[in-house]
């Protein structure tokens, strides 16, 4: 299979909160992703996995450029994100689907304007807006609330939403940052089984970034162990299992 | 107390001032419709390049943030009556004359444009920073991203226009210094100059059932834009 999604030796530093003046590089910047690489097939579910503050989020926003690298190369579907300009950069965003942990709903319009507005942005032609709507809120279910606006739904109908919004325009990629950390154990489990259905029935890639473990093993192919903003390796889920080679990397998955 | 004939002397004096207390409220509200709209305008948009250019934002600029906010500043500071005489010479170049209505507007449209742009600038910061960056992951372009933001903090941008509309019916009143006209002028005129003070009364009165009326319209519509 092709690589859908390429990573190669991309850095991100962060400027600290109280750095003053200190020229110590140490005391004034924040690693929050060391140099990383690694590659995600098309069609694949991989997952970026670590406790709070291992890059993960950072990471992820990497991909779409949401945060620009300090250095490497984002390759996505053949197209080297780094080299595009900003309108360039905004084209090849509609191939790149992104939901959040706060869903990030536009509380002022209603289902169907949330999922059309993506739709607009994308250029989608203007006459087949409402139907491909429906088809998206078909997809995640949830076609009886296109008239309700998002603080009228429940966190679960949110987050699908956020699903119906970013699949419209049909991306390769879809992005998932902590998409189930604001969800109770019920809800998650019917939120992963309609991104594993996503999955199946579109081919789309999708990354996921979590800190629950068993988010990794009912949905990921395979998945990145993030540590202080390391890679420590890129382990496989074989039959709901994460099998980790390195001493760190089993101690992350080993679940309380 | 008031006695029934004081009453009614004081109400025949009301009758025979009615030419002036018309032409008085005409005056106001063309100062408050000109202002207002052009406070709005110009104010919006500082606030939202105020917005854009502060810290994380997508025009992020220390020195542009610095120089808006230095020059809203500024102009926050002076009195209202001293912002009057000090643009008394702009004033009479770009409208032709300093005194009257519309001279007394374009004071009190540019008293409350920066009044307005602070009030614009927090009202922004209000939206979820997430929702800026769902907006910008799909791609949209800048000025979409601005359309989104305007549309997420619309409940509080309406009652932003109210508190502006009603601090410069409160504002207007001090342009008669530069023979603006207007109700405020009229109460002093009256009410204080000629101790008149049923005038002074009444207008007053008049001023606090539009200052209510301009309240509850806005309280209203922001409710009723607000699907948060």
């Amino acid at each position: 299979m092709t690589d859908m999604i390429v990573l190669n030796e991309v850095t991100k530093r962060f400027l600290k909160d109280r750095a003053g003046k200190s020229e110590d590089a140490a005391a004034k910047w924040f690693t929050a992703v060391a140099p990383t690489t690694l590659s995600v097939k098309q069609g694949e579910i991989f997952g970026l996995m670590g406790y709070s503050g291992a890059g993960k989020s950072t990471l992820l926003r990497l991909i779409n450029l949401l945060e620009r690298p300090d250095s490497g190369r984002v390759v996505i579907d053949g197209v080297d994100l780094m080299s595009l300009s900003a309108s360039e950069l905004r084209v090849a965003r509609h191939n790149i689907g992104m939901i959040f942990q706060q869903f990030n709903l536009m509380s002022n319009r209603t289902v169907f304007d949330n999922v059309a507005f993506n739709l607009t942005v994308s250029g989608f032609a203007r006459d087949k807006i409402k139907a491909r709507v429906m088809e998206c809120l078909e997809i995640v279910d949830l076609t009886d609330r296109a008239t309700h606006f998002p603080a009228q739904l429940s966190g679960g109908q949110k987050q699908r939403v956020g699903i119906a919004r970013a699949i419209a325009p049909s991306p390769k990629v879809l992005l998932a940052d902590e998409p189930t950390s604001a969800l109770d154990p019920a809800t998650t489990r019917s939120l992963l089984a309609c991104l594993q259905d996503i999955n199946d029935k579109l081919g789309v890639t999708i990354v996921i970034v979590t800190h629950e473990m068993s988010v990794i093993r009912r949905l990921c192919h395979r998945a990145a162990l993030l540590h202080q903003g390391e890679l420590l390796e890129v382990a496989p889920i074989v039959d709901g299992n994460i099998q980790a080679a390195t001493l760190i990397g089993q101690g992350l998955v080993q679940e309380d | 107390m008031i006695t029934g004939s004081e009453l009614s002397t004081a109400i025949d004096k009301l009758v025979a001032l009615r030419p002036e207390i018309l032409q008085a409220t005409i005056d106001t509200f063309v100062m408050l419709g000109i202002s207002t709209f052009a406070a709005i305008v110009i104010g919006g948009l500082f606030g939202i390049f105020l917005f854009l250019s502060s810290d994380r934002q997508f025009l992020q600029n220390k020195a542009l943030y610095g120089m808006l906010g230095g020059i809203t500043n500024f102009m926050r500071a002076f009195p209202f009556v001293i912002l009057m005489i000090a643009m008394s010479p702009l004033t009479k170049t770009i409208i032709g004359t300093g005194i009257g209505p519309i001279a007394a507007s374009l004071v009190l449209a540019i008293a409350g444009s920066f009044y307005f742009a602070r009030l614009v600038e927090q009202n922004l910061r209000e939206v979820p920073r997430g929702i800026i960056e769902a907006t910008e992951s799909m791609g949209a372009r800048p000025f979409t991203i601005v359309k989104v933001l305007l549309n997420e903090a619309r409940s509080g941008l309406v009652l932003s226009v109210t508190i502006l509309c009603i601090s410069l019916l409160s504002y207007s009143a001090a342009a008669g210094m530069i023979g603006g006209g207007g109700l405020g002028d009229l109460a002093i005129r009256y009410g204080y100059y000629r101790y008149q003070t049923e005038v002074m009364v009444f207008i007053v009165v008049m001023l606090s059932v539009m200052v209510i009326a301009i309240q509850a319209i806005g309280n209203w519509l922001a409710v009723r834009l607000d699907k948060r």
